[in-house]
């Protein structure tokens, strides 16, 4: 708790100043003021978030969320890298097979230049019936659709199988 | 410039050869391990991306389904996107587990640390909707102090204090029997409903540990454990706390093929050389044994080898390793077919897990892709 340190000038202070005891702080943190201000944008921000409970998520729907792709220098219209902040091997081996897939496609591939990083790299080149942007908006949105029909493959085989259980038990 | 391609002759087939399909397996080596669907790679084969196609294809089978373990196969899949729900279900499902532990009093001889440590693994339980929807993550204001509230914040205690046993016969050694609160268990966590958690939170949505059985500490007279607990909700990719599985792991179908006629006696060698139930044994049928040139010509009536169940197969390869079996069988795997094993760690049901992966999956894509238009639009001012 750094609250709980003292900084070494408010120490030697101290020592040399007698306080009243009604001036001394109450506690080791410097500006008491300031403590205050946050504990009242804290209730500020709590009426806040009180008032929307009932909405479903989404707290960042104020401000637009952070851009987390960039383009790499020495792209063009064809071929470009794209680098994408805070993904992985997770979207990376993903998009990569799904914009593979893309017959305007001539090359994919994607990398994480350093395991340290939180960086992602996506190559893409293709022919020129597209553009590498296309290519990757038309991968992402195959990836949703993917999404779509494994979900929904997934949860009615469930309810067969759920329905099938429950028979055999019945039986 | 980019070259065009010369492609789309309107007669291809979208299909893949099932052979294709087939990982090879020999005794050191494997072969055909690539996935290679994808366009331009043979000549009348298509392989382009299609919803409609792949929705046609696309299957999902169960094996079992219970609350803490889920087996089902996904067919029709490529690796790269098996291994992305696979993923996802590790590191990123948000789960609520202990993040802060407030320490009022310890005087037992497990050190504050690794007691909080010991906390932050034990896997909670609860309402769902409430942890899934109502919940969300610690927010925190412009200087970086967390802002606390009841939809980000359960606030649980853990108050023991170990005690002599007056009623404990003189000769007594067991310390349970000898001492109160010897032992300190999950079951001693107690929740402390704030704001409108008793909504969402009570009765049978309580918030409690999976496992009420796990020991915590063990105390001896006159120690003491006083504490407040704060739950938060995170991710896997944060701390293996937060991971909603135990394990979530998918393996390959395996392929037995046996390309000659094992039979009598290696037949039996060759049964025991793979799981029980993967291979049994059948008759050789008259039929068969008048067919001339199938191998079981004059052996009516012995047992023969026959794939009963190739998924029991561990793909071990004991029976590459003998001599009688060479070039009578040959071992693969199917490079579609993924048999996922997922054991939840108790938050979640398991099959609810999975699906939540690929809702994970797609809020990740669909955001990247909005991210994409707006680059776009940034970059062309």
């Amino acid at each position: 708790m750094p609250g709980r340190t003292i900084n070494e000038a408010t120490r030697l202070e101290a020592k040399t100043e007698d306080v009243a005891m009604a001036d001394a702080p109450t506690s080791a943190q410097s500006h008491a003021e300031e403590s205050h201000d946050t504990a009242e944008t804290m209730r500020e921000d709590g009426e806040e978030n009180g008032s929307k409970q009932g909405e479903e998520e989404e707290d960042e729907e104020e401000q637009p969320p952070a851009q987390r792709i960039r383009v790499l220098p020495g792209s063009t219209t064809t071929a470009a890298s794209y680098e994408f902040l805070e993904e992985g091997h997770t979207l990376g081996n993903a998009l990569r097979y799904i914009i593979m897939k893309n017959p305007d496609v001539e090359f994919c591939a994607y990398a994480i230049p350093h395991p340290s990083e939180p960086k992602m790299n996506v190559r893409i080149q293709t022919y020129d019936t597209t553009t590498a942007i296309d290519a990757l908006k038309k991968g992402l949105q195959d990836l949703e659709d993917l999404c779509d029909v494994v979900a929904e493959e997934f949860w009615t085989k469930r309810n067969e199988f759920a329905a099938s259980k429950a028979d055999m038990m019945s039986e | 410039m980019a070259p065009s391609s010369g492609r789309r002759l309107a007669s291809r087939t979208k299909e893949e050869p099932e052979e294709r399909k087939i990982v090879g397996i020999n005794k050191e080596t494997v072969t055909n391990t690539v996935s290679t669907d994808y366009p331009d790679n043979f000549i009348d084969e298509d392989h382009a991306w299609d919803v409609d196609y792949f929705r046609s294809k696309f299957r999902v089978e169960w094996h079992e389904n219970n609350e803490h373990e889920a087996q089902f196969s996904l067919i029709g899949l490529d690796a790269s996107i098996a291994n992305a729900f696979r993923r996802i279900l590790i590191a990123e499902i948000p789960t609520l587990a202990i993040e802060k532990v407030f320490m009022n009093n310890n005087t037992s001889v497990i050190q504050d640390e690794v007691l909080a440590h010991r906390l932050g693994l034990i896997p909670f339980t609860g309402g769902k909707k409430g942890i899934r929807d109502w919940m969300t993550y610690l927010s925190k204001d412009a200087d970086g102090q967390d802002l606390c509230f009841d939809h980000n914040t359960v606030q649980l205690s853990l108050s023991v204090e170990c005690t002599k046993n007056k009623d404990a016969k003189p000769d007594e050694t067991d310390p349970t029997k000898l001492y109160h609160n010897a032992h300190v268990y999950a079951r001693d966590i107690v929740f402390q409903p704030l704001g409108d958690q008793e909504k969402w939170f009570s009765g049978d949505d309580i918030i409690r540990p999976v496992n009420p059985d796990i020991l915590i500490a063990k105390l001896r007279p006159p120690q003491v454990l006083d504490m407040d607990l704060h739950m938060h909700k995170g991710i896997g990719a944060d701390h293996a706390k937060f991971s909603p599985v135990c394990t979530a792991s998918y393996r390959l179908l395996p392929t037995i093929t046996i390309t000659k006629p094992i039979l009598g006696d290696d037949a039996k060698k060759f049964q025991e050389c793979f799981m029980p139930g993967t291979i049994k044994l059948e008759k050789v049928t008259r039929q068969e044994a008048r067919q001339a040139g199938s191998g079981y010509e004059g052996h009516e009536g012995e047992n023969k080898a026959v794939v009963a169940n190739a998924m029991y197969d561990t793909v071990s390869r004991e029976v590459l390793r003998h001599d009688e079996f060479q070039g009578k069988v040959k071992l693969g795997r199917k490079r579609d077919h993924f048999i996922f094993s997922i054991e939840s760690s108790g938050q979640w049901d398991s099959d609810e897990l999975f699906l939540e992966s690929v809702k994970v999956m797609k809020q990740k894509v669909g955001k990247l892709r909005q991210l994409a238009v707006t680059m776009v639009t940034e970059n062309s001012i």
